[in-house]
């Protein structure tokens, strides 16, 4: 089961045919199931999954995946536009997350 | 190789493995002698205390210091041919790890992830291929393994690259379930995984297990909007009580809902913004306590105004606790709702005040 689905999930999600070896190794660290192997290549299954966490990108021997890795975390963007530094997951305190 | 096992802190150094400040913490049960030094052995029973912390920590209590020692530690009595696992040096999770390792022979290695679990962390770089690789030197995993895999817990592979890991030492990277609770099956089924334990679950329970923290940080807005409904209840006497009531039950329960009723109806609330999600509940809470209230045209106005505006803010900050939501769409939601969210509370405070003040 897994029907949550996020406002621009996977947009930046990117594969390069190409470069594919077709190890399956960006589908066993997929956490949402959001790629698929067709035809000894990877693809995405349904993009709508993805929140672009990066675990495909970072494990893929091929270097075949972009994705613009982030956090999905409105206090850290909140917080990133008010010090005018990058959103990040440094939860101090004072914001609730992870 | 022989190994021992004892109950007392020994002779032998923990340099170069676990380092604790005096005394060594209550779960260490005794220490694993190999390779010529000694690895704390952990129990997989939590003690009271333990599950007191954890429970403590869920509502933030001390959340920003509950940390273990990284380091080598040991479960049953392993040796050189037992897994091993890494893992990140949140207390939470060291103990969701060592609970499910119940009758298991393993190797733990933690690394030093700032007291952050291993999503976070992995997202974060912390539980990342530069402390890993630290970490298999300065423990010496090569000495205390016969074998070259590392299982890691799934969710550190953002932060985790298993083909650098692969290129630099001579150990390969497993990526384990998500769940310590599957590990065991994981573990007994030759390190292989079904479907169930790559995903990543957002069920009730999981969504009701973060939201303690969300709570706990309301508790200042919620001694405000008490004080407000009483403002907003003035002037005393006939009818002070009812109109103090209804107006604290939509203000303090709007944190409620948005704390607790949001992240429990997640998924029955309309459209993917969490901030829209949270407008719709909010709006709906404060047209129910303005009509339970019978209060007037202008004051009904204003407290769904408020409450829809606090339980959309409360509910775009859980984009922070949920476990599919990516940074652009959260981008996205910040930029376009902050404005109306700060328009609408104000609206409805002025209009409240004037409501009070004109009778209208």
């Amino acid at each position: 089961m897994n029907d949550f689905r996020y406002v621009k999930n996977g947009e930046s999600l990117s594969i390069r045919a190409e470069d594919c070896v077709g190890c399956g190794d960006c589908l066993e660290v997929c956490p949402h199931g959001a790629l698929e192997l067709r035809a000894g290549k990877a693809g995405i299954r349904d993009r709508g999954l993805c929140m672009e966490c990066g675990a495909c990108a970072r494990n893929c021997p091929a270097n075949a995946i972009s994705v613009t890795a982030g956090v999905g975390c409105a206090a850290a963007i909140i917080k990133g536009k008010l010090t005018g530094t990058a959103p990040s997951c440094d939860c101090g305190s004072g914001s609730a997350c992870c | 190789m022989m190994l021992t096992q004892v109950r007392k802190e020994p002779k032998v150094p923990l340099v170069g493995y676990t380092k604790f400040t005096e005394p060594p913490p209550r779960y260490v049960e005794g220490y694993r002698q190999i390779a010529g030094r000694s690895v704390p052995v952990v129990a997989t029973r939590l003690s009271g205390r333990d599950r007191l912390g954890d429970w403590a920590v869920r509502w933030d209590i001390r959340r920003n210091d509950y940390a273990v020692a990284p380091g080598l530690y040991a479960v049953g009595e392993p040796d050189p041919s037992s897994p091993l696992l890494v893992t990140a040096n949140y207390k939470l999770t060291f103990d969701a790890l060592r609970s499910e390792l119940g009758g298991i022979d393993a190797w733990i290695a933690v690394l030093d992830t700032k007291g952050v679990n291993v999503w976070c962390a992995a997202g974060k770089g912390s539980f990342g291929s530069a402390e890993l690789l630290d970490k298999i030197a300065r423990l010496r995993l090569a000495e205390i393994v016969s074998h070259n895999l590392l299982i890691l817990p799934q969710l550190g592979a953002p932060g985790v690259s298993a083909p650098e890991i692969a290129r630099v030492s001579r150990f390969r990277v497993v990526w384990g379930p998500v769940r310590a609770a599957d590990l065991p099956a994981f573990l007994a089924a030759g390190m292989r995984k079904i479907d169930a334990m790559r995903r990543v679950e957002f069920r009730l329970a999981d969504r009701m297990a973060v939201a303690p923290v969300e709570l706990a940080h309301a508790w200042p807005f919620g001694l405000g909007a008490i004080a407000l409904s009483l403002a907003g209840a003035l002037p005393l006497g006939d009818g002070f009580a009812h109109r103090a009531a209804w107006l604290a039950a939509a203000t303090v329960g709007a944190i409620l809902c948005g704390s607790l009723a949001f992240p429990a109806l997640l998924p029955l609330l309309p459209s993917k913004a969490f901030s829209i999600k949270g407008a719709v509940l909010g709006t709906l809470w404060g047209l129910a306590c303005a009509i339970g209230g019978g209060f007037s045209p202008g004051m009904a106005i204003a407290i769904t105004l408020a409450s829809a505006s606090v339980v959309s803010f409360i509910a775009l900050n859980f984009t922070g606790s949920s476990t599919y939501t990516c940074q652009g769409g959260a981008n996205l939601e910040v930029e376009k709702s902050i404005l109306p969210t700060i328009f609408s509370l104000a609206l409805g405070l002025g209009l409240g005040g004037a409501s009070r003040v004109f009778g209208f």
